[in-house]
């Protein structure tokens, strides 16, 4: 029970995506305001890009020693008290947080912002298992309510305009007086606020995911901007951290290197406004804190990417710079990409997770503008490994039928440059004729991709190497 | 500057070679003009369509043969951000582990420029001799911003145009949804990205449209067009030599009257 892709489909969802009006409003706000914060704060730090270079350095170094990291990790859990679970497959962790919630006679279960819960689908497990999981991230929470999956790793319901937002809360919160003031966006977040606050004081267990792990100290770290995730982390009976291999970092101190860049590729922030160490379950002498301390520490494929052409992907921190600056992105937004993982990361991590064969136009569908490698804080190559892709796809014989017949035709001029030369003087000398009146071409036979939306200019006539060798041969 | 004049030979592009040879014409005569001697061994592309649909064999079959066309000389210079990054950037990676090819490839990138790149970081040129009365503005195409750096080197030498006038874009360095194969994969999200592009080229109120990639500037003025906005497009190098007088890209061959601003 994972969610069903439709990556296959990403033509037509992009298409429908194109077409919705409410959505194309939506997405402004990705375009225009993250990428201005960003800039902003990233020129007010001098040793940005040596930041990010550190930054890339640390992930390289814990993946190159991944297994003694994980073991240290898991030593130090233990020894605070907590429990390392790790989970091979998907439906191994969720076998995990449904055991432990079966356990401790679970009726409901806070949750806080965790792309490892939608990647293995936690939430609609855990209903089908009559636990009722409750999104306390306002954004998660409104995706939630719509039966959605986030369109964005940090801003889940980035795609809905503020009146779908309070439409929704109008359908949803019933009890409360139909002639309430939701114009303020802050007025909207006080309502979930009022609403979710039973729910954390009731809920029995709380999920949440996690930003980093840390060898050195057993500690899980999440950053936050709204402290849903404390609450959803210190009032329950356990607390259950849902994490992959790949957050792990050896110290405190990289983690203090890593955060510098994360908050501020991700929202334009200096820091996130909240950002919370745990350390293992409540301890004899602490006022508050979860009695139980678990972590699911997630494989899915990863494991299988460490060596692969795929490796620096593991290095990602989730930050989402790479879809806030995606111009693909910003034209069909997230639920286009069809899965968990939208834009250029997703492009890379989805066929890995969920197999080329399904995700396949994810990293075709890239102009390869390099602006995602360009603000990435690891700097991961994700042009470069949407292409390694690309070459997977045409080994395997998955590339288009029409595709790769008409590369092997291109190719056969390209790779005879007499041919291609005598070919092609012909044949641009014929459509000169034809379209140098009106200087382009408003259809054309097999460009319809084109001239559907663009005119095509008529060529010049005579190729520049024939004219360039019929001036040479004249000037002798 | 070196005594002797460099010998360049002129990776013209498949695109300017079959759609507007114009171009290539520019761009011989600004190398020319800086000292060079130019010439133009037999070509066909540079692989990159290949390099991109995932196909290595094609592109690096291809790369070797361009490797071989383009031994003899000095440089290798193209009017393209985007085919001389392939060029410059990726060929070397084809050939990684190849202990035969890859000195041959990294030597081919480090002689291999894109043309304004190469006029002003390696000639040092730092003007022109040329004019054009009207109001430009620049799309910075991708591949020669990000991977090879062309930002300030256009702008600095269509800076002593006399006549020109430079009036920047909304987001000049967003792609404008060409992508080479993208634009049919993907033509309705290429459509979409051109059509933010065209929008920001025309609020500028700039009668001409410059860019340094030939692809790029056919999507922008094929979008332009067929949305019936008048701003003329052409190559950076048609303005920097002076050789204004073909029709604009797309613009029918016997204009009435050549409209200037």
């Amino acid at each position: 029970m994972t969610h069903v892709a439709t990556s296959p489909r990403f033509k037509e969802n992009a298409k429908a995506a194109l077409a919705d009006r409410e959505l194309q409003n939506a997405l402004k706000f990705v375009e225009v305001n993250f990428i201005a914060r960003r800039r902003e704060v990233v020129d007010r730090l001098p040793e940005f890009d040596a930041l990010r270079d550190a930054a890339r350095d640390i992930k390289n170094h814990t993946l190159a020693h991944l297994d003694l990291y994980l073991e240290a990790y898991e030593a130090r859990v233990t020894a605070a008290g907590g429990q390392v679970h790790y989970a091979a497959t998907a439906e191994d962790a969720r076998q995990v947080v449904l055991g432990i919630c079966r356990r401790l006679g679970a009726k409901t279960v806070t949750k806080g912002k965790s792309m490892i819960g939608e990647e293995i689908a936690i939430n609609d497990f855990l209903e089908a298992n009559s636990v009722q999981p409750i999104e306390t991230d306002l954004g998660e929470y409104i995706v939630q309510l719509r039966g959605e999956i986030p369109s964005h790793i940090i801003a889940p319901a980035v795609h809905l305009t503020k009146a779908q937002v309070e439409a929704e809360f109008r359908r949803v919160h019933t009890h409360l007086p139909a002639d309430r003031n939701l114009v303020e966006p802050t007025t909207l977040l006080t309502e979930a606020r009022g609403v979710l606050r039973e729910k954390f004081l009731a809920a029995d267990v709380g999920i949440t995911g996690a930003n980093f792990l840390v060898a050195e100290t057993g500690t899980s770290i999440i950053v936050t901007n709204e402290g849903n995730g404390d609450l959803t982390q210190t009032l329950p009976k356990a607390h259950i951290v849902l994490a992959s291999i790949e957050k792990m970092v050896p110290t405190l101190e990289d983690v203090a290197t890593l955060l510098r860049v994360l908050a501020r590729s991700a929202t334009g922030q200096d820091m996130s406004v909240y950002t919370t160490l745990s350390t293992g379950p409540r301890r004899a002498d602490d006022p508050d804190g979860p009695g139980e301390y678990h972590v699911v520490i997630l494989d899915n494929g990863r494991s299988a990417m460490v060596g692969s052409a795929f490796q620096d992907m593991l290095r990602c921190i989730r930050c989402g710079a790479c879809m806030n600056h995606c111009p693909v992105y910003h034209a069909v937004g997230g639920h286009a990409y069809g899965w968990v993982y939208p834009g250029p990361m997703g492009a890379v991590l989805t066929p890995s997770l969920i197999g080329v064969d399904k995700a396949g136009h994810l990293p075709n569908a890239s102009t390869f503008c390099g602006r995602c490698e360009e603000v990435c804080p690891v700097r991961i190559p994700l042009p470069r490994m949407m292409r390694a892709w690309r070459e997977r796809e045409f080994e395997r014989h998955l590339s288009p039928a029409t595709v790769r017949s008409g590369l092997a035709f291109w190719a056969a001029f390209a790779r005879r440059p007499r041919l291609y030369g005598a070919a092609t003087g012909i044949a641009m000398r014929l459509l000169a004729l034809i379209g140098r009146g009106k200087g382009r071409f408003s259809w054309l036979p097999l460009a319809s991709g084109w001239t559907r939306f663009r005119d095509f200019p008529s060529p010049q006539g005579a190729t520049f190497q024939q004219q360039w060798r019929a001036r040479r041969r004249s000037s002798e | 500057m070196a005594d002797q004049p460099r010998r360049v030979g002129l990776f013209v592009t498949c695109l300017v070679d079959l759609i507007r040879p114009s171009i290539g014409f520019a761009a011989a005569k600004l190398l020319a003009d800086a000292g060079c001697t130019v010439e133009v061994p037999r070509q066909a592309c540079c692989g990159q369509p290949a390099f991109n649909s995932g196909d290595r064999a094609t592109a690096r079959a291809i790369a070797e043969q361009v490797i071989d066309a383009f031994a003899s000389y000095d440089y290798v210079v193209a009017p393209s951000g985007s085919c001389a990054g392939m060029l410059k950037a990726h060929y070397p990676e084809l050939f990684h582990g190849d202990p035969n090819w890859l000195p041959r490839a990294d030597a081919f990138a480090a002689k291999t420029f894109e043309l304004t790149s190469f006029l002003v970081d390696v000639l040092g040129v730092t003007r022109v001799d040329a004019d054009l009365e009207a109001t430009a503005t620049y799309h910075d195409a991708c591949s020669g911003l990000r991977e090879l750096s062309v930002r300030v080197q256009p702008r600095r030498l269509l800076g002593t145009v006399r006549g020109l006038t430079l009036e920047e874009m909304r987001d000049s360095d967003v792609c404008c949804g060409f992508g080479g194969t993208f634009c049919v994969k993907y033509p309705d999200i290429s459509n979409a990205i051109v059509e933010k592009k065209a929008a920001n080229a025309a609020a500028t109120g700039a009668g001409l449209l410059l860019a340094g990639d030939l692809g790029c500037l056919m999507n922008m003025a094929g979008k332009l067009q067929r949305d019936g906005k008048a701003i003329e497009v052409r190559h950076v190098a048609e303005v920097l030599a002076g050789m204004t007088s073909e029709p604009a890209i797309g613009a029918p061959a016997h204009p009435q009257t050549e409209p200037r601003r």
